[in-house]
């Protein structure tokens, strides 16, 4: 079995995790200390979109952008001489672009439910912000924060569709696990393709309930702290 | 009197006339008239429908023809299953040979009528240097579909072995599952060249076709047609037939990409 595809789907849903976790935190930190209602709204509807939208949907965008035919695509190419398609960084990007909402939301929730009276408290006392934001707001929210990063790994690791459209399915380079089991499947090698399947439904399934221990343990975090506090 | 006569010898040159148009009127009948039904493949779909049946309609107002199109191994089993068809075109001669071996096609019908060749593209305005069929290895990206579940993709492969450049191929080249997504690719130029049928390639307009397989590296695809035994309509089928051997339906043909076979 051509192991391949198993390496650079763990490539990319790594470095897809590493960017969207940082991107989705501030965009959800962003979002959150947003003042104007509307505004939340309209930016929260841009930014969740796509986790809704077909994948080829944002596929077609991504190949708006870089596409070397596209504005962006053509300078990139002409001044740096990189070519995102067809690359491996495509993989990563359209893994980004589609996991990066539901690392986005979890990471908002996370914050919003972070009891206020423990941030005032803080500036009761004098810390900074960027403290408080450290040593009390992520803290509390970490749980909340560790299932959307591996909810958002688990779907990199699983992005088909913006990935055929601008990384192709370049053996060895750009061949992800859900496009070498496509390809398997379309040419009616099932004994391959189900060896490609198993391995996804494990990994994918690890996530999950290392996801689900996170979230137990932050409860289990979160009632500690309340109890404390009715003692003291 | 003199009036009366000259009256009479009109009259009797305005019915000689009727007289002599007659015998063209009564040919009339013997004008061939009927329905048709074509099975083709679906590669035929836009000539036949846009250019061909038109054309022929035109020369022959009396005949009508109706098509259907699909894969020519669906096509195939349903001629077998009794569907009534009068003319079959396929694109392989497989299951044109399939269908002959079973007695299902009139004899001495079928021609080879067309070849879709296997040609490489580049994307329009391309600066890659790429020029004759060997230059596909100066692509950083190739598209090429899948030789696993492609048809086009077998033939690539096998144009690019006998060629000894499949091994360079390979690690450059992303494979389609499809035709339209290796058009596509090029099409955009994501990859910077492609292989794909001469059909595919004319139906595009943002890839320009640079050369065809070399001779004798790849099997021919040749489109092959012929006319179902007992079909209904046997004489209208041979005249359709011919007509898609005339010089005008080539020139169509070669509008789509076909070369015709002669």
């Amino acid at each position: 079995m051509d192991l391949s595809p198993i390496l650079i789907s763990m490539k990319t849903a790594s470095a897809t995790i590493l960017i969207t976790f940082c991107l989705g935190l501030l965009a959800a930190n962003w979002v959150v200390k947003m003042k104007s209602e509307k505004a939340k709204m309209v930016i929260d509807g841009v930014l969740t979109l796509p986790l809704v939208l077909p994948p080829t949907v944002m596929g077609f965008f991504l190949l708006l952008i870089f596409g070397v035919k596209r504005p962006l695509g053509k300078f990139l190419l002409d001044f740096f001489s990189v070519k995102i398609v067809f690359s491996w960084t495509a993989t990563v990007i359209a893994a980004v672009v589609i996991s990066f909402p539901l690392m986005y939301r979890s990471a908002r929730g996370a914050f919003e439910q972070v009891d206020q009276n423990y941030v005032m408290a803080g500036r009761t006392l004098g810390m900074s912000e960027t403290k408080i934001f450290w040593r009390i707001i992520m803290p509390l929210a970490l749980p909340g924060i560790a299932s959307g990063g591996i909810l958002s790994f688990a779907r990199g690791l699983g992005e088909f569709g913006a990935t055929a459209m601008i990384a192709g399915n370049i053996q060895n380079v750009t061949r992800t696990l859900p496009l070498a089991i496509y390809a398997e499947v379309a040419a009616g090698n099932m004994d391959k393709a189900m060896k490609y399947v198993i391995i996804v439904l494990v990994i994918s399934f690890i996530a999950i309930v290392l996801m689900n221990y996170f979230t137990f343990r932050g409860q289990k975090y979160l009632r500690k702290g309340k109890s404390d506090e009715l003692k003291g | 009197m003199k009036k009366f006569i000259s009256v009479l010898l009109i009259l009797s040159l305005v019915f000689s006339l009727g007289a002599c148009s007659k015998p063209a009127e009564q040919e009339a009948p013997k004008e061939p008239e009927g329905t048709i039904m074509l099975a083709a493949a679906a590669s035929l779909k836009n000539c036949m429908d846009e250019d061909l049946i038109p054309m022929f309609k035109n020369q022959y107002s009396k005949i009508t023809v109706n098509a259907t199109y699909d894969s020519s191994g669906k096509l195939q089993s349903q001629i077998e299953e009794g569907a009534s068809i009068d003319v079959f075109m396929s694109a392989a001669m497989k299951q044109m040979n399939a269908l002959d071996e079973k007695g299902m096609i009139a004899e001495n019908s079928i021609v080879e009528l067309l070849e879709n060749k296997i040609v490489l593209i580049v994307p329009e305005g391309s600066d890659k240097g790429i020029e004759k069929f060997e230059d596909i290895v100066k692509a950083e990206t190739i598209a090429i579909g899948d030789p696993e579940s492609v048809p086009v993709g077998q033939y690539s492969k096998e144009a690019l072995e006998n060629l000894g450049l499949w091994e360079q191929v390979l690690p450059l080249s992303s494979l389609g599952t499809n035709v339209t997504e290796v058009l596509n690719w090029v099409a955009e130029g994501s990859a910077d060249a492609g292989i794909v049928y001469a059909t595919d390639a004319a139906s595009k307009d943002n890839v320009k076709v640079v050369a065809e397989a070399p001779e004798g590296s790849v099997s021919k695809v040749i489109y092959p047609v012929g006319i179902v035994k007992n079909a209904a309509n046997e004489e209208a089928a041979k005249l359709f037939v011919e007509f898609l051997q005339s010089d005008e339906a080539a020139e169509v043909f070669g509008k789509y990409g076909f070369t015709v076979n002669k």
